[in-house]
């Protein structure tokens, strides 16, 4: 077989897997580029050509600043704090344990659920006064919130249950990277002298972090793409106190029919994540591989 | 300085016993070799000895101080592990001054001590290198050094040299057994490679199904082996073991017609007799040539005597066909002879 005869069969080889990621990936990512530069058609005007005028308006709406806010307040706790019990439930189930099998399964549990049906769990777990949250406060005279309806607690409600979901899903990657590490490196840092205190710091999370720098990237994917409890619980409400950048996407993209404005808004959020996505691995890869 | 003493230890897993009951001591200074069969408990009895496991019954003390119940950073030990165990997220100097830093030892302190390893082993300029970067024997290097520079009296070492190729392997022993002397550390080794146990250990403890077989200098073991299971694991090729047919005049390599080699009567035994001992001569024990192994300095002939397959280790290629009639004979001091059911040594009546 000749070499242009390989390149070729390649090719064709790798075709259908390009065709699938152009169509639905890169084509839509730059008509949306592409898209927020024009004006939104509506009935007979079609859309015309109005450059960053879409930007413009962003810059100038308080509903994208709080939605910006609100979403960087939901990912800098969402984040550490599901990650950090993560950790914690994987060091717990990963010890010599009666019932392991069925404390790491109901860990596990939420991240099966739909989060639609976590939804619904929780809206009964926040419902005023006869909900289970509202009731264990009344136990301490606390009694008669309405956790979601009040802009001061509704999107830590929200985070709440983000935190509940995403720590039994990062608990199983942790899991696995616990049971990776050689008992020995454990056994030669006892012999040492090392603590426990000194073993975790020292040898079992430095030896967690290309783990932890993995999902961290999920979670940050996580955090920016987990909106469902806000369209099925408050609908960004009261006063948008819960709008989060998807959210508000949405609503701007199928709410109000403000495509090009969506349009807009998503290219934003586009580059957000990428600028991440390239700190974490351009700059925190290197340093936490050790191989 | 350290002697260590081992009373009564026993280990076991469910119903197994990995170690059975053994006991033994060091003198301080002393290098002693535990060698064995994998699966023999030798590996769990250095372990035992660290405080990695617990022991089920018995006593382990360390220079006259009962560390039974002292976890392993408590006994003031050191350990090299098999696999090594180098932390891959810290370089070389911090790996070795891993333990140190810990303990808490200044930084300075810890500054002298690695410059002081570190030249003893040659590794000082690889200090900033990761594991990864580092070649086998390298590796061993820092591992031995993250033992050293603890300047514990007991340093236990789990079959450090395993993972060596056979050249590095013999300069390691060399360089081991030279460290140890002269830092004056007791040092416990465990290996199943019979040539490192008696090339490079003072007293070797030989072991097998969790029980001593023999506990003495590596000479011992060679000239008088306690056990056939001894006799047969110490040399290269091992001892001939040979079952014998009674006769009147006394006992004769089975299926053979004699001569007569073992004694009248008494308890059936068997004979042991080694393969550099045999001599080919024109009197003595009729034999056929099988096979002959050609290895350089040396040859292994294998010879049919009777029912039974006898080696015979001659300098130099000589050259035998197969088939060709010989005489075997060996002088009476080289014949070690074991009873024939419990294989025990019975020094001649």
């Amino acid at each position: 077989m000749t070499a242009s005869r390989n390149a070729l069969y390649g090719a064709l080889l790798l075709l259908p897997a390009a065709v699938l990621l152009w169509v639905f990936t890169y084509q839509p990512i730059l008509a949306t580029l592409g898209n927020s530069l024009y004006s939104t058609p509506r009935g007979r005007r079609a859309s015309v050509f109005v450059g960053l005028d879409h930007y413009q308006t962003m810059i100038a709406d308080p509903v994208f600043w709080k939605a910006l806010t609100n979403n960087a307040i939901y990912a800098l706790t969402t984040i550490p704090l599901s990650m950090a019990l993560a950790l914690a439930m994987a060091l717990f189930v990963n010890a010599k344990l009666r019932g392991q099998g069925l404390v790491r399964m109901a860990y596990f549990t939420p991240t099966v659920l739909p989060m639609v049906a976590v939804a619904n769990i929780w809206m009964f777990f926040y419902a005023p006064d006869y909900g289970l949250v509202d009731q264990v406060l009344g136990l301490f005279g606390g009694g008669g919130n309405n956790l979601l309806g009040s802009k001061e607690t509704a999107l830590g409600a929200l985070i709440v249950i983000t935190i509940w979901k995403e720590a039994g899903f990062f608990m199983i990657f942790y899991l696995a990277a616990l049971q990776q590490i050689s008992p020995t490196l454990i056994e030669a840092a006892e012999l040492e002298g090392a603590s426990r205190r000194q073993i975790f710091r020292r040898v079992t999370l430095p030896l967690l972090m290309p783990t932890t720098l993995f999902i961290s990237i999920n979670a940050v994917i996580g955090a920016v793409r987990l909106v469902d409890h806000v369209i099925a619980m408050t609908k960004g409400g009261p006063d948008n106190a819960t709008v989060l950048l998807l959210f508000y996407v949405y609503q701007v993209g199928f709410a109000f029919w403000d495509t090009g404005y969506a349009a807009a808004l998503t290219a934003v959020l586009l580059v957000m994540l990428a600028l991440i996505a390239l700190f974490q691995f351009g700059y925190a890869d290197k340093r936490v591989h050790y191989r | 300085m350290a002697d260590i003493r081992v009373e009564n230890l026993v280990k076991s897993w469910g119903g197994l016993r990995a170690v059975d009951d053994i006991s033994f001591d060091t003198r301080a200074g002393e290098f002693v070799a535990l060698l064995g069969p994998s699966g023999c408990g030798k590996s769990t009895t250095l372990r035992l000895i660290a405080g990695l496991d617990a022991v089920s019954a018995g006593r382990v003390v360390l220079a006259g101080r009962d560390v039974t119940a002292l976890p392993a950073s408590k006994r003031n030990l050191s350990m090299v592990f098999q696999s090594y165990a180098l932390f891959p997220h810290l370089n070389v100097a911090e790996n070795v001054t891993f333990g140190l830093s810990v303990r808490g030892v200044p930084k300075a302190g810890q500054a002298a001590r690695l410059k002081h390893v570190a030249d003893l082993l040659g590794l000082a300029a690889l200090l900033d290198r990761r594991p990864s970067q580092l070649s086998g024997g390298q590796q061993q290097r820092v591992a031995l050094g993250r033992a050293l520079i603890a300047e514990t009296p007991i340093c236990l070492l789990d079959e450090p040299l395993s993972n060596l190729d056979a050249q590095l392997r013999s300069e390691m022993r060399n360089e081991i057994r030279s460290l140890q002397q002269r830092l004056g550390i007791t040092m416990v080794f465990v290996t199943h490679d019979q040539t490192e146990a008696m090339s490079m250990a003072d007293r070797v403890i030989l072991m097998r199904q969790g029980r001593i077989e023999q506990n003495g200098a590596p000479a011992d073991l060679y000239e008088k082996p306690a056990s056939v299971t001894v006799a047969k694991f110490i040399g290269t090729p091992p001892m001939n073991i040979l079952a014998l047919d009674a006769r009147e005049g006394g006992a004769v390599i089975a299926g053979s017609a004699g001569p007569a080699v073992g004694p009248a009567g008494g308890r059936p035994v068997v004979l042991g007799i080694r393969p550099e001992h045999v001599a080919l001569g024109s009197g003595g024990l009729p034999a056929t040539v099988e096979t002959t192994e050609y290895f350089g300095a040396d040859s292994i002939i294998a010879c049919r005597a009777g029912s039974q397959r006898v080696l015979v280790r001659m300098p130099g290629k000589p050259s035998l066909d197969k088939g060709t009639a010989v005489h075997l004979s060996w002088p009476r001091a080289a014949a070690h002879i074991f009873d024939q059911e419990t294989g025990l040594r019975r020094d001649a009546a």
